[in-house]
């Protein structure tokens, strides 16, 4: 079957995110919030790797889809007691109703498909760049509107008291969750399709392919899985403000996914964890890590690096750490070859 | 809910308008002849603006400020082109585009880390051009100097670049090479010294924007520029990237709408103006997709 042809390409990165899993539940609870960090990286990332590395066009509004779930998620968990202090002004709809931590999911994951539905049908129909430069539109729009109106959040203040529910299992489950539908799309019709265009639009187009219509649908699927990652991250943080989801994590998860290489699964995976782990360890050395010695870092250093480190990836290699291919065991077998 | 827009609205309009019109030139220049669209292009802007800043902490003169600004931000374009455009100059336009934004960040946190560290605070204010900003009355309106510096300087400055490109080789090089970058080279137009010149270019407008974004906001922090830039980039996608004139008139427009829904919004909802001026941009766009200003519809496939 093709769908399921070549499936260690899925298994592969699974079983990657899988260890970091299971190494992180073993680890000290101070530490075991990294680990959980990389793994709703590697959500947020494989979410925009499905409509950046598919299609080929580059967007910096995903992380708006993302920052809707997460209020959506986010709102909607926190008991009904506690928002009337936190949201005073908020709509009776979200002030007074609470729901479950799955249905919060179900929630995100709808809310960032609609938004994603509804952004698409204006924006792709643009050509590649300009699209993607338009994209910072609806990235600005929706920072401004999270971080200014009241009636649907706590705009320029912190919401807090989310339920934590992203613990290990849950970050693990829900990166996993993600990678598998990304691998579902990109091996189905409609993936084929926009990668296609991706290549050649001209003969994509030639054949019969719709690229606004292709692009349209990746971007929803996008936004919807951006939503989910979305309720994955607010759950794990346990607050959330608006300028948590704007350009540092848009800058953040486009690193991550230049580094790791652009056009694979295996790239977005890769890339994500690699780039927060780095980014975690820098974190932690502004304030102070010892490593046999004393390393302290100036705050800013973090991002000085990780910027560096996407500079340099693009100019020495510009397809990334994995070359934009699928995990492959092809290093397996000439090992094998080898050994015989 | 619209208040009404009178003439003091419209001179501040047209003001911030002709300072977008100049980065959005600095962007199309750039775009003509490499295809890279300069997410940096913000910060080489924010690099003048410190240099201004601590020129003014220096007690030099304003024409020394000055001066040290167009050397430092000439001098981080040419590096920008020859550690990072040259390298990347073949691959794809996403590329770059995303390499660029990887600069523009690189070189906001280096700000960030230098003025924490050295500072020990967020900013530093720059007061080497603040009498620009002192304010004349003409005719009952209210006018900075840096308003009518700004639509003199950025008339003179496309007025030049008209002539530069319309009468001199160089400049029909520059038309070629934008044009059709490889049969331009193949009549013997040097890539080098067309990519050199249309950065060299866009490095002195980026100065004088810094100036006079600097009179205009004289606090200079590490996210300096940072959302003119985005505003602009949007604004030039909405005028019409490929072509120089599209482009430049799309940040005007952009600017110009800014600083009108500005003074239309009551006092009280102007948090609300990116949300405006944006939510236009996309009703723009859904309208005329391949950009305001360009008339006939290109294909939507690009082929390069």
């Amino acid at each position: 079957m093709r769908l399921l042809g070549r499936p260690y390409e899925l298994l592969g990165p699974a079983a990657v995110v899988v260890a970091v899993g299971i190494v992180g539940s073993f680890t000290s609870n101070a530490t075991e919030i990294y680990f959980e960090t990389a793994l709703v990286s590697v959500a947020i990332v494989v979410a925009l790797y499905v409509f950046v590395g598919n299609s080929g066009v580059l967007s910096f509004g995903q992380l708006s889809f993302a920052a809707v779930g997460a209020y959506v998620a986010g709102i909607m968990t926190v008991p009904v007691d506690s928002k009337t202090g936190e949201l005073p002004d908020a709509f009776p709809l979200l002030r007074d109703h609470a729901v479950g931590n799955a249905t919060s999911f179900v929630l995100a994951t709808a809310i960032g498909a609609l938004y994603a539905l509804v952004a698409g049908a204006a924006l792709m129909r643009l050509s590649g760049l300009a699209a993607g430069i338009a994209t910072l539109a609806v990235l600005e729009i929706t920072h401004n509107i999270l971080h200014e109106w009241t009636r649907i959040g706590p705009g320029a203040g912190l919401l807090s008291s989310i339920s934590e529910t992203t613990g290990i299992l849950q970050a693990t489950v829900g990166a996993l969750v993600v990678m598998a539908i990304a691998f579902a799309y990109q091996r189905s019709r409609l993936g084929r399709q926009l990668r296609a265009t991706r290549e050649d639009p001209a003969a994509a187009q030639a054949v019969g392919i719709s690229i606004h219509r292709q692009r349209l649908w990746a971007f929803a699927l996008s936004g919807a899985l951006s939503g989910f990652a979305g309720a994955l991250y607010v759950h794990e943080i346990g607050s959330l403000t608006a300028d948590q989801l704007y350009l540092e994590l848009t800058f953040l998860s486009l690193a991550m996914l230049v580094v790791g290489g652009l056009t694979s699964l295996w790239g977005a995976v890769l890339g994500a964890l690699a780039i927060s782990g780095l980014d975690s360890f820098l974190g932690q050395a502004e304030s102070g890590v010892n490593v046999g010695f004393t390393l302290d870092l100036p705050t800013g250093t973090r991002l000085v690096t990780v910027g560096t480190v996407m500079a340099l990836t693009l100019i020495v290699k510009p397809s990334g750490l994995t070359g934009g291919r699928e995990f492959s065991l092809g290093w397996l077998t000439r090992w094998r070859r080898r050994a015989t | 809910m619209l208040a009404v827009v009178d003439a003091q609205n419209l001179v501040d309009a047209l003001g911030l308008g002709a300072i977008y019109a100049l980065m959005a030139v600095g962007i199309g220049l750039v775009f003509g002849v490499l295809r890279l669209v300069n997410f940096a292009y913000g910060q080489l802007i924010m690099a003048g603006a410190f240099a201004l800043a601590y020129a003014s902490r220096a007690n030099w003169s304003t024409w020394e400020a000055i001066l040290g600004c167009f050397g430092v931000v000439i001098g981080l374009s040419l590096v920008m082109e020859w550690t990072v455009f040259r390298p990347l100059r073949t691959q794809s336009p996403a590329v770059m585009l995303v390499a660029t934004f990887a600069v523009a960040f690189l070189l906001q946190s280096i700000a960030l880390l230098l003025v924490l560290q050295v500072q020990g605070q967020l900013g530093v204010p720059a007061s080497a051009v603040a009498q620009l900003a002192q304010a004349v009355t003409i005719g009952g309106v209210v006018v900075r100097k840096v308003t009518i510096v700004s639509v003199v300087v950025a008339v003179v400055a496309l007025g030049l670049l008209a002539l530069l490109l319309g009468r001199t080789t160089i400049g029909l090089q520059m038309r070629a090479a934008a044009t059709d970058f490889t049969t331009a080279r193949l009549l013997g137009v040097s890539a080098n010294r067309v990519i050199t010149l249309a950065v060299l270019l866009a490095g002195v407008i980026a100065a004088v924007v810094a100036v006079l974004l600097t009179a205009r906001t004289p606090y200079v922090q590490s996210d300096f520029a940072l959302h003119d830039m985005i505003i602009v980039l949007v604004g030039v996608v909405v005028g019409g990237i490929d072509r120089l004139w599209t482009a430049t008139l799309g940040g005007f427009v952009i600017g110009f709408t800014s600083g009108v829904v500005y003074g239309a919004l009551p006092t009280d909802k102007t948090a609300y103006l990116p949300s405006v001026v944006f939510a236009l941009v996309i009703v723009v766009l859904l309208i005329r997709p391949a950009g305001l200003f360009v008339r006939s519809r290109t294909t939507s496939v690009e082929r390069v």
